[in-house]
């Protein structure tokens, strides 16, 4: 029933992918899967999402009794969806560096990866020299870095000099919710980056994503505005309209703001009387 | 004659050394699971799980993907 109004959306988001080192992704919006309420929440909000790119945390397995628990892998199948393990938690290069290389043994080879290293427990605000650090290692070794770090532009530009393959600045702090608080920073990092620029983290509701796209992000990158929603399969279905609304419009070119126009819409001449 | 070994952290009761890491997954249920194990801080990629023998005061890492941001 939807079909054909959804149809010139598709299109145009076929025409127009995400392009990660050199690999095309019809979505922008990427979706973590932690927060849920089980696996089942995990994939019908993942699949309303329509992301292609999924986040995991690597973390030790359950040993004895829970050994045979279900997995999030057999609930979203690599076959279906691009992994992108992070390093989240890690407080140190050296912890991230350690964690990203088990998750490339565990994905058997998958060299994407997204490095977040933490420098506050309260804030989870990132450790930026502790990220330069593990992002040089990361890079030296074959990885494809996709690296979470603060606003600050001079920090993006050396990320992406050591050659990771996007940025990803935060838009405010992990899981507050508060949308983009520095918009100018954003544009800052966007115009000087030849990498992908993508908002990761901050995210709250709908319009956050839609902004993040006018601004001209790359992407978006989100977990807990869709988790933490009270219904969180219709509020991934509202990120995805949000995050293609957005990169439409800033395709489009937005009219330019006046504080009035003196010119309306409709014709000034043939009024009756 | 149990063995005692140290993975994640936790020291686990084994019913017996197992002489490889293939041994020790088979021991902890973990055989066709999506993990990666680290020996002493080094990677034992998975295919050479067969060939790498453990010693009583080894300490294993094994993790798997969960769900995150």
């Amino acid at each position: 029933m939807n079909a054909p109004a959804d149809q010139p959306n598709f299109a145009a988001t076929l025409a127009d992918p995400l392009v990660i080192n050199g690999t095309a992704y019809r979505s922008r919006l990427l979706v973590g899967t932690g927060k849920y309420r089980d696996f089942a929440q995990t994939r019908e909000a993942v699949i309303a999402s329509g992301a292609q790119i999924v986040t995991v945390a690597i973390r030790r397995t359950n040993l004895g009794q829970d050994a045979n628990a279900p997995s999030l892998l057999d609930t979203l199948p690599p076959s279906e969806f691009t992994y992108l393990p992070n390093s989240a938690g890690c407080y140190t290069a050296d912890d991230a560096v350690r964690t990203l290389k088990l998750a490339r043994e565990l994905l058997d080879g998958h060299a994407l990866t997204k490095l977040e290293v933490l420098g506050d427990a309260n804030t989870l605000f990132p450790n930026v020299r502790e990220t330069l650090k593990a992002a040089e290692r990361l890079v030296a070794d074959g990885f494809q870095v996709m690296v979470y770090t603060s606003d600050d532009p001079i920090i993006a530009r050396e990320l992406e000099q050591i050659g990771c393959v996007a940025i990803m600045p935060l838009a405010s702090l992990i899981g507050s919710g508060m949308g983009i608080l520095n918009p100018w920073n954003l544009r800052l990092i966007i115009e000087q980056s030849k990498v992908p620029v993508l908002v990761d983290a901050g995210v709250g509701t709908a319009s956050d994503a839609a902004i993040a796209m006018e601004l001209g992000c790359a992407g978006v990158l989100m977990n807990t505005a869709i988790a933490l929603a009270t219904d969180p399969v219709r509020m991934a279905r509202a990120m995805r309209l949000a995050v293609e609304a957005g990169r439409d419009a800033f395709l489009a070119g937005r009219m330019p703001r006046k504080l009035y126009a003196a010119s309306p819409s409709s014709p000034t001449s043939g009024l009756i009387g | 004659m149990s063995f005692d070994l140290v993975v994640n952290g936790k020291v686990q009761r084994l019913p017996s050394q197992p002489a490889t890491v293939a041994e020790l997954v088979r021991a902890l249920n973990l055989v066709g699971k999506r993990i990666a194990v680290e020996r002493n801080g080094e990677i034992v990629p998975k295919g050479l799980y067969d060939r790498t023998t453990i010693s009583p005061h080894d300490r294993f890492e094994i993790v798997a993907a969960v769900g995150g941001g």
